[in-house]
């Protein structure tokens, strides 16, 4: 067991699958030489070498591109697009072309690669490098989506995702790279498509991702102690395959729904999931369902209005309080 | 009549030559086969049996041939929406192209995928893309697993002239040169961005040729519509990447017959240009070139004659066959087979 940062668990991590699987390789802007921008992959090209963790020029849609190319053909590309915010420059290899690939070719041709990006806000670089982009990725069929909150969950989810057969984008949170977590030695190997749930409770459930996830836990201390309130906490880490059934059996049990979302509102994550929960367990139900969210404007930069925008423990708080008061 | 296959022509260089006769019949069997099934999709069109679009390579099946031709088995190509003429360059048959642009469960993909997308991984086509530039960078990520595993394929990537003034294709060059990839890029200039004349919408003459600098590559511009040339010229791109070379950039001049795709009458073209290309028709010159070395009449008509039989044996297999089962609209999203995103 060591205390581990989120950052260093991305370079473990795919150093693990890197060590694991000579197919294994990795590339993008300033990933190598320079150990990422956000220092997540220090030592991996010192370790791998200029071979397999290969410093590209600054074309997203040719990092996608080579990283389906190879993936279509033998490799396991790890790809990082720098900020998740620059997907959308390379969008057509997410939403048309790997996404596609498999259903298009009749099932011929596979895409076992991993986007991993740095997503989300908190940390005062404007609208174009700080915004949750969860919900442009989960709405595409063909691909799979996580979002680790821990330093435990980056270095299990990147091996499942490695080992995925299919494209996975792997979305990171800049805000939390600098938190701490136990990690347990050895090989660490998760399963995509589950929920978690990290804190049991009687009266409300509460689903966050992400960066999301450490304030709704805040919030739940919060309610517990300064309301009496027991909300049950679910990382919900995998947005597809999503894990509805450890949602379902939480609102069955305490009754009440509350999503905490990074995303601004429109089409964000938590609206399909109050929309599966609304099918399918209504009558669980003991109020409406409340969607938590950063509202529909691009993000500022400056603290004071990006502390606004984003969900906050005490916004949480507030909002669970007021809604369960009536 | 005097004939270099049984050695009484005087000319015997079709024998001798870098070519040879085997590889020039090929060369003509595949500019007839593709131009006779793009004929033929151009009918079924017209008989309401090929549904959505599709965009023929009439007037330039002389790329896909010399390609096909130079390309080792093991080879890959990328193709675009334009990609019936690459697709069956490579030794797919007619029937799953027919079947396909027909929809029907005999096709390459049993009606999923559609025209613009003909895919055999069977023969190495990995894939027509339909976003213009697209496949350029995939291309590049093909070549970059040869280099990474020491295979020795190269991969081709088709596209046209339009595709030189987007993004995708400046980010590939740059890529493919500085990697020294083995990827082979062909543009094919049929002087037609869809509708546009590309001379209006491109700050060179040559679109993909006059940017080869840019990227530290050959300029390289053939006609390409002299199977022949484009032969001889892949072959030297294919072994040069082989051999550690690098990537190429290679400029096919032609020129496309029909319209951009079915929705195109083509009205925008000057007139006579049609006429002057037509003159310069691939097939026609194929066919004069192999009577040129002595190839006997009887020779070409045979396979002239064998290309409409399967033309035909093609389209009475694709017009009996069903469309695939439903079951198929949920499969392969993922690889479990299916498509399903939730427990």
């Amino acid at each position: 067991m060591a205390e581990l940062t989120y950052r260093d668990a991305v370079a473990r991590g795919i150093a693990q699958e890197m060590e694991r699987d000579e197919r294994v390789v990795f590339l993008g802007e300033d990933i190598g030489k320079a150990g990422g921008v956000f220092k997540t992959t220090v030592g991996l090209y010192e370790k791998f070498g200029p071979r397999r963790v290969r410093d590209t020029p600054i074309s997203e849609q040719a990092i996608l591109g080579a990283a389906m190319g190879a993936a279509m053909t033998g490799l396991r590309p790890i790809a990082e697009i720098m900020f998740a915010d620059f997907l959308a420059v390379c969008f057509d290899y997410v939403a048309n072309e790997m996404s596609k690939l498999r259903y298009m070719s009749n099932g011929q041709l596979a895409c076992p690669l991993v986007i991993r990006t740095g997503n989300g806000g908190g940390v005062r670089f404007g609208a174009q490098h700080s915004q949750a982009v969860e919900n442009w990725t989960m709405m595409i069929p063909g691909v799979k989506v996580v979002a680790p909150s821990s330093p435990m969950d980056v270095i299990g989810l990147m091996a499942a995702a490695v080992r995925d057969p299919d494209p996975v984008i792997f979305h990171e949170h800049k805000a939390l790279y600098a938190i701490k977590g136990d990690v347990p030695d050895g090989e660490i190997v998760d399963r995509l498509g589950t929920a978690k749930i990290l804190r049991p409770g009687r009266d409300c459930t509460i689903v966050a991702l992400a960066l999301m996830v450490p304030r709704a836990l805040a919030a739940a201390e919060t309610l517990q102690r300064e309301h009496g309130v027991d909300a049950e906490v679910i990382d919900v880490r995998s947005l597809v395959p999503l894990d509805t059934q450890t949602i379902l059996g939480s609102v069955a049990k305490t009754g009440r729904l509350f999503t905490v979302e990074e995303n601004p509102r429109l089409c964000g994550w938590g609206a399909e999931i109050a929309s599966i929960v609304a099918d399918e367990a209504f009558w669980d139900l003991d109020g409406p369902i409340v969607r938590i969210t950063t509202p529909h404007i691009p993000l500022p930069a400056a603290d004071h209005l990006e502390d606004l925008a984003l969900p906050s423990a005490s916004r949480i708080v507030d909002k669970v309080r007021r809604v369960l008061n009536g | 009549m005097a004939s270099v296959e049984d050695g009484t022509a005087r000319n015997d260089g079709l024998r001798n030559d870098d070519i040879g006769l085997d590889r020039r019949l090929e060369l003509f069997r595949l500019q007839v086969e593709i131009r006779d099934c793009e004929k033929r999709a151009f009918d079924l069109f017209l008989q309401n049996l090929i549904k959505g679009t599709s965009h023929l390579s009439i007037g330039q099946e002389a790329v896909a041939a010399g390609f096909g031709v130079a390309m080792r088995k093991d080879d890959k190509s990328f193709c675009t929406y334009r990609g019936h003429a690459h697709t069956l360059a490579r030794g797919v048959s007619m029937e799953g192209v027919l079947g396909e642009l027909m929809l029907r469960d005999i096709g390459l993909m049993r009606g999923k995928g559609g025209s613009m997308h003909l895919t055999s991984v069977e023969h190495d086509v990995l894939g027509s893309y339909a976003i213009i530039g697209a496949h350029l960078p995939i291309a590049c990520g093909s070549a970059w697993r040869a280099q990474y595993l020491g295979e020795k394929d190269v991969s081709v990537c088709f596209f046209g002239d339009g595709t030189t003034n987007i993004g995708a294709f400046h980010e590939a060059l740059n890529f493919a040169a500085v990697w020294k990839l083995p990827v082979v890029f062909v543009c094919e200039n049929n002087l037609y961005m869809e509708y546009t004349p590309i001379s209006e919408v491109t700050a060179v003459k040559h679109p993909a040729a006059d940017r080869a600098t840019a990227y530290g590559l050959e300029r390289i511009v053939v006609d390409g519509n002299d199977a022949d040339v484009v032969y001889r010229t892949a072959l030297a791109a294919l072994e040069m990447a082989r051999d550690g070379g690098g990537p190429s950039l290679i400029e096919c001049l032609t020129y496309r017959h029909s319209g951009h795709s079915r929705a195109d009458p083509a009205k925008y073209r000057p007139p006579g240009e049609l006429e002057e290309w037509l003159k310069r028709d691939p097939v026609v010159i194929y066919r004069q070139r192999l009577r040129d070395f002595g190839v006997k009449q009887e020779t070409i008509d045979a396979v002239e004659a064998e290309s409409k039989r399967k033309v035909e044996a093609a389209t009475e297999a694709c017009k009996a066959s069903p469309q695939a089962p439903v079951e198929l609209l949920t499969a392969d999203v993922y690889a479990d087979g299916g498509w399903a995103w939730r427990n």
